[in-house]
């Protein structure tokens, strides 16, 4: 067996990195962990486990979930620690009523998620709409195994990435992560709880059966060192209060139910009183800002990693597991004397648009592995416009791949471009 | 916020009125449940004669008379004809998608456990798309109290079969006549373990009434099944005229018959409709289980979500 490549020790930890970034994003509305959800110490955990922990820690105190390979240790995890903290797991009858009932979950200001893997998405896609249009906060974790239909229920794919971008009907913008370790389940899941609060968006989850299932240390810091963005509630009256105004800022103001504002909310196109209006323009008003909201505020959102891209002919362009298998198949490619970077992408949606154009304009070529037959190449390609051959490593799912192959794909385009 | 509290209940079943006002004003009184609805959204998308206007009417009067806090309550609805209700009561209301009301409702109670969560929709959402999850909430008893209108069709999409439609009426898709087995709600719902079930239909305007006051008074799933009629559609295939033959069709067919067996509870084409209250139990809900539960077996250890939801800052 082939041995993975660890995490490197000496980057920066994602939480560290984004710590950085968010303190000047929301002007300081930012507050510690709830010590009750927060299991600080070093822990050898699963990247399941880990994302239920960085659920917990993030402040997320409701899970509507039902059970589907390789995601259900997420909620055994929830569901054994959730009731010495406050929290409610709920097993529902399938994948519809799990996330219609967070998306309920979230209007009463509980932070809410679910959890699944690829049939489950698939189910959970109409409601998934309906988070988008009622601006819900809420995070779909996606433990992604090989598809199409029941797959390979116990094996890796990486094949959900156009499903979470384009999965429901209508036009919407979400935002998706993509974490290479259990550590980075842990980190990045808080980074999704936030960020759903801070657009209002539901932020989907995509981890990989191997992630979602390999064992590593995992450090979890107290709570006061971890920063979490609660849900921000209006502090209008009753009277002056109207569910979907915005007053310049992307994301109206959030009133819970139960709280005396007595709004309605629909999955109807909407005015900003929340009330169902059939036309052209209040469509146009209505969903421009759905997207606007995360369109306009990319380079805040965007996260990736970068090495030795700056005199590279060849960039590695990956995401997940993917990440730690690439990194393989550059030294071997190093040592063949290729000058190959990599970008790791962290935030998959939205898209890294402007570094891949950048990068596109400089190096000779890019290549693209990653657990499937070819979708994010899709858009990396779209992204380069030309400038630069984009070449997939496909691989159908079921393992990952053999970093030869990575380093063969890499070894021709550096030849091409010579 | 006890200045939300209107109305208080004192006597039940409540005294009718000696006499109704006969002056015809040029300016009527506003009506008694104005303060409910959004009469900024009035006139409502019903047709004329249809019964799911008189159904929100009575789902008004009775909170009024329930003395509920209205701050609390929450409807919730699916699509469709009916699913439309929740977009006319001044309430925290949700409009959300086809069959979906009672998860999202699950929701919601579950989040914030001291809101009363109402799910107020039609017997297509919530019998035929949203039927795994009515009988699944039923099984729990979640705290949700289920009104279901059926008007035996499907209303919004064009008077196409529903899971109700009386054996050989006509709808859209069935044009030689229904031969599918229809449900019986009642009957569903009661041997799901629903602890409240009810049947009356629009003409019942002051039972229908109470009934729901008495609803909001329980606990657990509380279902109420309201017989409506819908003349545009399912009265008009069927040849039955409109919507005053639909209610006198009720005033001599409805029979009431209390805690009749939920077995015979089925409705055929233009026979008998029983009505009534046929299950009304205690029983402990989804979250009293749940409760009971981890503080046995958690002793101390075990900290219930708190009553106005989890946890903010
Ligand atoms: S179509 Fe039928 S159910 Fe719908 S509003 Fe008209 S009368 Fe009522």
């Amino acid at each position: 067996m082939r041995q993975l490549q660890p995490v490197r020790d000496d980057l920066p930890r994602v939480c560290d990195l984004q710590r950085g970034r968010r303190r000047g994003d929301r002007g300081g509305v930012v507050v510690k962990a709830d010590p009750a959800g927060v299991l600080t110490g070093a822990h050898y955990l699963d990247g399941d486990f880990a994302c239920g922990e960085g659920a917990m820690a993030a402040g997320c105190r409701f899970v509507a979930g039902y059970p589907i390979t390789p995601s259900t240790e997420v909620v055994e995890r929830i569901s054994r620690r959730f009731p010495v903290m406050g929290g409610t797991f709920i097993q529902m009858e399938d994948e519809l009523a799990s996330m219609a009932a967070v998306v309920g979950g979230s209007w009463t200001g509980t932070k809410s998620m679910t959890v699944t893997s690829g049939p489950g998405f698939s189910l959970m896609m109409e409601n998934i709409g309906l988070a988008a249009m009622m601006e819900t906060p809420c995070v779909v974790v996606n433990v992604q195994r090989g598809g199409p239909s029941t797959g390979l229920p116990t094996m890796v794919g990486q094949a959900d990435v156009m499903q979470a971008r384009w999965g429901s009907h209508g036009d919407y913008e979400i935002i998706a992560m993509s974490p290479q370790s259990p550590q980075e389940a842990f980190d990045l899941t808080i980074d999704a709880f936030n960020l759903s609060e801070i657009y209002r968006v539901p932020v989907m989850f995509l981890m990989d059966e191997i992630v979602g299932h390999m064992t590593e240390r995992v450090m979890i810091p107290p709570a006061e060192e971890i920063e979490v963005i609660p849900r921000a509630l209006t502090a209008k009256t009753r009277e002056e209060f109207l569910p979907y105004q915005i007053n310049g800022k992307p994301t109206p103001e959030f009133a819970r139910a139960g709280d005396g504002y007595r709004f309605h909310t629909t999955g109807l196109t909407h005015d900003e009183r929340g009330y169902p209006v059939m036309s052209a323009e209040c469509q146009e008003t209505c969903v421009r800002r759905l997207l606007d909201k995360i369109t306009d505020n990319v380079d805040e959102i965007v996260r990736f990693e970068e090495e030795a891209t700056d005199d590279a002919e060849v960039v590695v362009v990956t995401y997940g597991i993917t990440a730690r298998v690439a990194r393989l198949a550059i030294d071997m490619a190093r040592r063949r004397g290729v000058k190959v970077g990599s970008l790791r992408l962290i935030v998959i949606w939205p898209f890294a648009e402007k570094r891949i154009r950048e990068l596109a304009g400089k190096v000779g070529a890019i290549v693209v592995p990653e657990i499937n037959y070819g979708q994010l190449v899709l858009e990396v390609e779209r992204c380069a416009g030309g400038k630069c051959p984009v070449l997939p490593v496909s691989h159908g799912g079921g393992s990952v791949h053999d970093p030869a192959v990575i380093a063969e794909v890499i070894a021709q385009a550096a030849a091409a471009a010579a | 916020m006890s200045e939300n509290k209107v109305g208080t209940r004192t006597d039940f079943p409540p005294t009718p009125p000696e006499f109704l006002p006969d002056a015809v004003s040029e300016h009527p009184p506003e009506h008694p449940v104005t303060p409910y609805l959004r009469m900024e959204r009035i006139p409502h998308v019903w047709c004329p004669g249809c019964g799911i206007g008189t159904v929100v009417k009575c789902f008004a009067s009775a909170l009024e008379r329930s003395g509920a806090d209205l701050d609390k309550v929450s409807v919730v609805s699916g699509i469709g004809c009916s699913g439309r209700a929740a977009g006319y009561l001044k309430l925290d209301g949700f409009h959300t998608t086809h069959g979906r009301a009672i998860p999202f409702a699950t929701g919601l109670k579950l989040g914030r456990p001291e809101l009363e969560v109402a799910v107020f929709s039609g017997d297509g959402d919530l019998s035929g798309i949203g039927g795994n999850h009515f009988i699944h909430a039923a099984r729990r008893n979640m705290d949700l109290l289920v009104i279901l209108i059926n008007n035996f069709i499907y209303g919004m999409t064009g008077g196409q079969n529903a899971p109700t439609t009386p054996l050989t009426a006509k709808s859209s898709t069935m044009p030689f006549g229904n031969f599918e087995e229809p449900f019986n709600i009642p009957h569903l719902a009661a041997s799901c373990g629903a602890p409240y079930v009810a049947r009356w239909t629009c003409l019942h305007i002051r039972r229908l009434t109470w009934a729901i006051e008495e609803a909001l008074d329980r606990k657990g799933f509380r279902l109420i099944e309201v017989i409506a009629p819908c003349p545009t559609l399912y009265s008009r295939l069927n040849k039955l005229g409109t919507g005053l033959n639909g209610m006198r069709f009720y005033h001599d067919n409805a029979e009431i018959r209390h805690g009749a067996d939920t077995r015979e509870l089925d409705i055929d084409f233009q026979k008998s409709i029983t009505c009534g209250k046929f299950v009304d139990e205690q029983k402990p809900t989804f979250l009293d289980r749940m409760d009971e539960h981890y503080g046995r077996v958690l002793g101390d250890k075990y900290v219930p979500m708190p009553v106005e939801g989890g946890w903010l800052q």
